[in-house]
């Protein structure tokens, strides 16, 4: 890994001010970035640390949504969300027990890894990425592979959640990275159903709107009984063929509903 | 380089390290404790697994900078006062929990980590939660027994 320098910022405005630097990148809990750096595809001049910010650490109940800081661990939301037990289980099985106590909600949201299980749960949620310069809804946050509306130097200070009244996330395990081969989140709200798919797509994460249709009339896995996802635009690999990934859809977003508690 | 120091197995250290300098290496080349291994250095292994602020890492995918001021425990700290093994690691030896050794150390922090949560864990706790930890030895199942032995579950797994 090349070298850089380091830092440890105690606030948000002092983190910003050295992420000014056009050589400078946020470093959350590290468990995608310093792979990334050991394999020499990232090489900043500056890493700013964001775990020391507390004021960017924790789940707080704000009316009907759960907030938390954008450096919150994966660990910390499995166990202080259970106010949205749909999120709370999805942040308990990401990845294994050491990567869930140093990644963070800001650095899966960041980086938008196609098979990442936050950007479902976050697209699902209709959440709100809050950043040291605005609010940004999730649909328009998500903008494909690796890619977001995020700025050079913006950092995601917090996520709303609005809470649904009954959710579930279906992860259908790689086994051999721990990411999703596909997952489904699904979340049924007053005014309809919401339905995320992440591992799947080309483009990335993405709502499946036809099965938010049916779902908001009728909230049973029947009502979807009948649908299907092209496999055009789906990811092929070694893994699974776009075909199987398509038909993984139905079945995971059918156990999600079945589940949805 | 940057200064750094913090508490290592109880005892103070300190130590210049440069930006990239990651926890595992200062662990085991400053210091020279070398019990925590690296097995793949891509995240993906567990055999580097220490404690800091009492939660279980990946020594190796963390910065050693990023573990400034914290309190780290190593392989090195799990032995009693007097030197004799600890219990989770007497009861890998018991119950033929390694074969090359070489995952150990990640195993026992994990273990040391799951029971300070979960004291009485279910076998399938015991294996979910080892989902990092990887081992090409044993088969596991006498991890999960040594783990299930140190949590004094000993009768439920002697009864199977
Ligand atoms: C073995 C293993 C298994 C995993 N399994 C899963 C899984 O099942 N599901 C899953 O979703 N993920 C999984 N991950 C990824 C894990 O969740 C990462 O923690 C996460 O994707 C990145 O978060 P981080 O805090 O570690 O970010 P970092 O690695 O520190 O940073 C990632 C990117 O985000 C940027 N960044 C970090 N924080 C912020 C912020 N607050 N604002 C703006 N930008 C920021 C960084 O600059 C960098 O570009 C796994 C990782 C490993 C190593
Ligand atoms: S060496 Fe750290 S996970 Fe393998
Ligand atoms: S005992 Fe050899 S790798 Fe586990």
């Amino acid at each position: 890994m090349y070298n850089f320098e380091f830092t440890k910022p105690t606030s948000i405005a002092d983190a910003v001010a050295a992420l000014a630097d056009e050589d400078a990148q946020a470093l959350g809990g590290g468990q995608t970035l310093i792979p990334t750096m050991k394999q020499r595809l990232a090489m900043p001049g500056t890493l700013v640390s964001l775990t020391g910010i507390a004021e960017m650490k924790g789940v707080c109940r704000d009316g009907d949504s759960l907030a938390i800081g954008g450096a919150t661990t994966h660990a910390t939301v499995a166990a202080e969300a259970g106010d949205y037990p749909g999120l709370a289980a999805m942040a308990a099985h990401i990845g294994d027990p050491a990567v869930r106590n140093r990644g963070t909600i800001g650095g899966s949201l960041a980086n938008n890894d196609p098979s990442a299980c936050y950007p479902c749960a976050a697209l699902a949620s209709g959440a709100t990425i809050v950043t040291n310069t605005r609010e940004i809804a999730a649909d328009d946050y998500f903008q494909g592979l690796f890619t977001t509306a995020l700025e050079e130097g913006e950092i995601i200070i917090n996520v709303k959640f609005p809470i649904p009244e009954k959710s579930n996330y279906q992860k259908f395990v790689q086994p051999a990275s721990r990411f999703a081969l596909v997952g489904v989140m699904v979340a049924k709200y007053a005014d309809g159903v919401r339905v995320a798919v992440t591992g799947a797509s080309e483009e990335g994460v993405f709502r499946w709107t036809a099965a938010e249709e049916a779902l908001s009339a009728n909230f049973s896995a029947d009502a979807i009984a009948g649908l299907s996802v092209d496999a055009d635009g789906m990811i092929g690999d070694l893994h699974g063929t776009p075909e199987y990934r398509a038909h993984l859809i139905g079945v995971m977003t059918k156990r999600a509903v079945a589940a949805a508690a | 380089m940057t200064s750094i120091s913090m508490t290592v197995n109880g005892k103070p250290a300190s130590g210049e390290v440069e930006g990239r300098t990651l926890l595992v290496q200062f662990l085991r080349e400053d210091l020279r404790l070398t019990g925590t291994h690296v097995g793949c250095d891509t995240s993906q292994c567990g055999a580097c697994v220490v404690h800091v602020n009492g939660e279980a890492v990946k020594a190796c995918t963390m910065f050693a900078a990023d573990a400034d001021g914290a309190d780290v425990r190593t392989i090195e700290g799990m032995a009693n006062a007097d030197g004799s093994l600890g219990t989770i690691q007497q009861a890998f030896q018991d119950h033929h929990g390694l074969q090359c050794g070489f995952c150990t150390p990640g195993m026992v922090m994990s273990a040391a980590a799951l029971l300070k949560d979960n004291p009485k864990p279910t076998e399938a706790e015991i294996r979910e939660y080892l989902e990092g930890n990887i081992c090409r030895c044993t088969g596991y199942h006498n991890i999960i027994k040594a783990i299930q032995a140190a949590s004094g579950q000993l009768t439920a797994v002697a009864a199977e």
